[in-house]
């Protein structure tokens, strides 16, 4: 008796070690973190790209929705996402700020040149620091902000339905 | 004579280096408990990422501002989430990760103690 029961343990231990670790295979292994809480915007002192310092609380008033975007011009998806940026400057219901991340100051300059400028404001994050304060991952990254809140985040490039739900937020 | 004093002033500029030193190291182990969230497997201090590099030197300047090694930990927490962080805290989601050491420790010493220790008696 006791010979046919621990196999059998045994073979029933191995098959829910296997339907653990098969069910584990199709978990998502890319963590992206809970993007519906709202939190304040940080508050930072920044050289903007003309070389002045801009303050953050001069930047968000709190009537208005801004749109905060972290973007380098050695960045490719950077590249992808101006498309929709330069559609979003379109609407005068939202501003766009530049986030420029560790990023070379011609390069920069040259990469809005190329592709057209859709920032009211550019901030620059030269070290990196800033963005951390932001809880940011990277580039590219943007933050919806309202009435000084960070409403809704966008992690990696903004594709068009990124862009209709924007639109959709400000309307 | 002279020499004395030269090596002795030499020795002293030196010595404010181990000040420094201590603060390298509790940089290291703070970036070593942190998990680099876009290079999976790796922690912050392994990592070359344009991320790691910025937070091993946000870490360097919060430490340069006199925050503690706790306060730097829920300060990332705060921004990134308990995900950062290597070690789990002790929560609902996670008693069991944490009891289920113990729990078998005191199992598998139950069992030794009754195969062994009360067969021989």
């Amino acid at each position: 008796m006791k010979s046919k029961v621990f196999p059998l343990i045994l073979i029933l231990i191995f098959f829910i070690i296997f339907v653990i670790f098969f069910k584990g295979l199709k978990n998502s292994n890319i963590y992206t973190p809970k993007t519906n809480l709202e939190i304040k915007v940080p508050s930072f002192e920044l050289k903007s790209f003309e070389n002045n310092n801009i303050i953050s609380e001069k930047i968000f008033k709190d009537d208005e929705y801004y749109l905060m975007n972290i973007w380098a011009s050695w960045c490719i998806p950077c590249r992808e996402e101006h498309e929709f940026l330069m559609e979003l400057k379109k609407n005068q219901k939202i501003k766009l700020i530049g986030f420029n991340y560790k990023d070379n100051f011609k390069n920069a300059k040259s990469f809005l040149k190329d592709l057209g400028n859709p920032y009211d404001i550019i901030v620059l994050d030269e070290d990196g620091t800033s963005s951390i304060d932001w809880g940011a991952y990277g580039v590219p990254e943007s933050f919806l902000i309202y009435q000084n809140n960070i409403i809704k985040r966008f992690i990696g490039p903004i594709n068009n339905d990124d862009l209709l739900e924007i639109q959709k937020i400000i309307k | 004579m002279k020499f004395v004093h030269i090596f002795i002033i030499a020795s002293i500029l030196l010595s404010s280096n181990f000040l420094k030193a201590d603060d390298v190291r509790t940089e290291n182990k703070i970036a070593k408990n942190l998990r680099c969230l876009i290079c999976q497997g790796q922690s912050v201090y392994d990592s070359d990422s344009e991320f790691a590099t910025s937070l091993k030197l946000v870490i360097k300047n919060k430490i340069q501002q006199g925050m503690s090694e706790e306060q730097i930990y829920s300060f990332l927490k705060i921004k990134y989430g308990e995900w950062i962080l290597y070690e789990p805290e002790f929560n609902k989601n996670t008693y069991f990760l944490w009891l289920l050491p113990i729990l078998m420790f005191i199992v598998g010493g139950a069992i030794i103690f009754k195969l062994f220790i009360i067969k021989k008696n």
